[in-house]
C-alpha cells in the first residue's frame, strides 16, 4: 500500500502539491519526441529517463493526458494469449503491472479476479486446450475447467445462456486482473516528468520534417521541434501519421465500443469473457459493471456511439446474466482500435531513420502498456529492436511472417 | 440507426448489409511478384479518405459498391457490383 495513505490519515491539512506543475513553453530541440500522451507514450518516457537516463524527451498529446484509449478500454490485464510470442510478452506486461503501485506512490487499484474466457461450442473448447498447453509451456497460470467449476465460481450465470448456446467450459486464468486505467497512465506521467521529462498537453503534430531519409524534428500548431528520434505512440491515429512519412501500414481503424451500467453491490469478483458472444464484462471497484463486445463492422475513423452497439451487447448480455435486465446503461463511449490482420501489434524501427512505431494496438492496447512502454524505450535508446517485440516488426507481413493471435478481445473461434 | 437508398431495394437500413472491405485493383496472378503481392494484401495508406467499398445485402444477397467517407461515415454513392471483376477500377 503506498505509504503516503497512511501518512495523509495523520495530517490535519492537505497539502498535496499539483499531480502535474504548469506546462512550460516548448523547447527549440529534445533528443527524443514522443507523439501521444497515453498509457504508452508515458511509459515510454517513463523508461527512457528511468532506465536510459535520456531525459531530454518531450511527449506531444493533442487532447489530453490518457484521453484516448487508454481512458476508453475496459481495463483488463492477461497473458492468456495463444502464440508464443504474444505470451510472453504480455507476461512481462503483467508482471510489471503487479508492482507499478509501488513504483509509482500511487494506488492504480490493481485487482486481481480470475479471468474466465468461455467455450459454448465443441471448436471453442479445442481453441482453449490449445492456449492452455501454450500458456502452461511458458509457466502462466492457465487451465481448461469444467462446467460444475464455473458453476460454483461465477453462480450467477445462466450456464445454458437462454437454452441457445450452452457453456460447455472455459479457459481460466487465474493472473487476470482489472486496473484503473486513467491512474496507470497519470502514474507514468509524473515519474517521467519528475525525471526530467516534458509533457505537452494541447500540442498536435501537423507534420514530420526528413532530410536525406533521417527524421530531423516535428511540426506542430505550436511551432517546429528538432528531434532525431521521434517515437509515433498513438494507436488510432497512427494511419494519419504515418502518412507524414508515406509509410504504407496494415492497419485499419474501426470504432471500438463500450458501455457501463448504473452503479450496484459487489457481486461479481471475477472477469467473464465469451469469445461466441462478443461479450466481456467486469464488476469495477465502483459496482457498475463494465462490458464490451468486438469492434464496429466497418472501418471508420470516429469515436461516435451508436445504439446498434448497446442492443446486441445487451442481447448476448442477458442469455448470460438474466437479471441483468433491470439494470439502466449508465454511459457509453467509442475508441478507435488500429486493428492489423494478424491481431499483434506492430512495434520497433521503420525505413525512415529514427522514426519508431508502436501500433497495431487494436483491442489489447492497454494490457500491454507497461511492457510496451519498456520496450520501446530499450529501441529507441539503443537503435535496435528489443528481443521480446523482434516478431512485432512492421515488415513481417511483406514476409509473410504473421504471428495469428486469435487470443485477442472478443475474436471469434 | 443508418439508412441507405440503393437502386431497386430503395431505403435500407444499414445493419442489413455486410461490409466486405475496399476496393482495389487485384494484380495479375501470373505475373505478380512477391512483394506487389504483399503490398496488395497487406499495406495501404489507411489515412481517412472517401473510398469505393464492397457491402453485400444479406437478406437478397445483392453485393452493392458503396463510395463512403472512412471519417464522417457518409455514403455519397451507391451502384450495382454487376461487373464482377471489372468492376476492379
Amino acid at each position: 500500500m503506498p505509504l503516503r495513505l497512511v501518512k495523509y490519515a495523520w495530517k490535519k491539512s492537505e497539502d498535496e502539491p499539483r499531480f502535474f506543475p504548469d506546462e512550460k513553453p516548448l523547447k527549440k530541440a529534445y533528443d527524443v519526441v514522443i507523439i501521444g500522451g497515453g498509457g504508452h507514450g508515458m511509459a515510454c518516457a517513463y523508461y527512457l529517463a528511468k532506465e536510459h537516463g535520456i531525459t531530454n524527451v518531450a511527449v506531444l498529446e493533442q487532447g489530453y493526458i490518457g484521453g484516448g484509449n487508454t481512458g476508453r478500454n475496459t481495463t483488463i490485464v492477461r497473458s492468456n494469449y495463444l502464440t508464443s510470442e504474444g505470451v510472453k510478452f504480455y507476461d512481462e506486461s503483467l508482471k510489471l503491472f503487479e508492482d507499478l503501485s509501488d513504483d509509482f506512490d500511487l494506488n492504480i487499484f490493481y485487482s486481481t479476479r480470475g479471468h474466465f474466457t468461455l467455450a459454448h461450442t465443441d471448436s471453442a473448447m479445442r481453441t482453449m486446450r490449445w492456449r492452455a498447453e501454450v500458456n502452461k509451456h511458458h509457466g502462466i497460470d492457465s487451465e481448461v475447467v469444467d462446467v460444475d467449476t464455473i458453476k460454483k465460481e461465477v453462480p450467477y450465470m445462466d450456464m445454458s445462456c437462454n437454452g441457445q448456446h450452452p457453456v460447455m467450459g472455459a479457459l481460466y486464468h487465474a493472473p487476470g486482473s482489472v486496473a484503473r486505467h486513467d491512474a496507470v497512465a497519470w502514474g507514468y506521467a509524473r515519474g517521467a516528468q519528475m525525471r526530467g521529462v516534458e509533457i505537452h498537453q494541447k500540442t498536435r503534430v501537423t507534420d514530420i520534417k526528413t532530410k536525406g531519409g533521417k527524421v530531423v524534428g516535428v511540426e506542430t500548431d505550436r511551432g517546429f521541434i528538432e528531434a532525431k528520434k521521434v517515437v509515433s505512440m498513438v494507436a488510432g491515429s497512427t494511419p494519419r501519421i504515418t502518412e507524414m512519412l508515406d509509410i504504407e501500414t496494415p492497419i485499419e481503424i474501426f470504432p471500438l465500443q463500450a458501455c457501463v451500467t448504473e452503479p450496484v453491490k459487489p457481486f461479481m469478483d471475477t472477469i467473464v469473457v465469451s469469445g461466441s458472444l462478443h461479450v466481456y464484462v467486469s464488476q469495477s471497484s465502483r459496482g457498475e459493471l463494465v462490458m464490451g463486445a468486438s469492434v464496429d463492422p466497418a472501418e471508420l475513423h470516429s469515436t461516435r456511439s451508436t445504439l446498434d452497439f448497446v442492443e446486441g451487447l445487451t442481447d448476448q448480455m442477458m442469455d448470460l446474466f438474466p437479471f441483468t435486465s433491470r439494470l439502466k446503461i449508465m454511459r457509453q463511449w467509442a475508441g478507435m482500435s488500429d486493428i492489423t490482420p494478424d491481431f499483434a501489434p506492430i512495434m520497433g524501427k521503420t525505413d525512415v531513420e529514427g522514426f519508431y512505431l508502436d501500433a497495431g494496438w487494436g483491442t489489447w492496447g492497454f494490457k500491454a502498456t507497461p511492457v510496451s512502454g519498456k520496450t520501446m524505450a530499450y529501441t529507441v535508446a539503443n537503435d535496435m529492436p528489443h528481443e521480446l517485440i523482434k516478431p512485432f516488426s512492421l515488415d513481417r507481413y511483406s514476409k509473410f511472417e504473421l504471428v495469428g493471435e486469435k487470443g485477442a478481445a472478443s475474436v471469434g473461434h | 440507426m443508418k439508412f441507405v437508398t440503393c437502386p431497386s431495394l430503395g431505403r435500407r437500413a444499414l445493419s442489413e448489409f455486410n461490409y466486405g472491405g475496399r476496393l482495389e485493383r487485384e494484380p495479375d496472378q501470373e505475373t505478380v511478384s512477391e512483394k506487389e503481392w504483399a503490398d496488395y494484401v497487406f499495406y495501404h495508406n489507411g489515412a481517412p479518405k472517401t473510398q469505393i467499398e464492397w457491402w453485400y445485402h444479406r437478406p437478397t444477397g445483392i453485393w452493392f459498391l458503396f463510395e463512403r467517407n472512412t471519417l464522417t461515415d457518409r455514403i455519397t454513392k451507391v451502384d450495382f457490383a454487376n461487373k464482377g471483376i471489372s468492376n476492379e477500377a
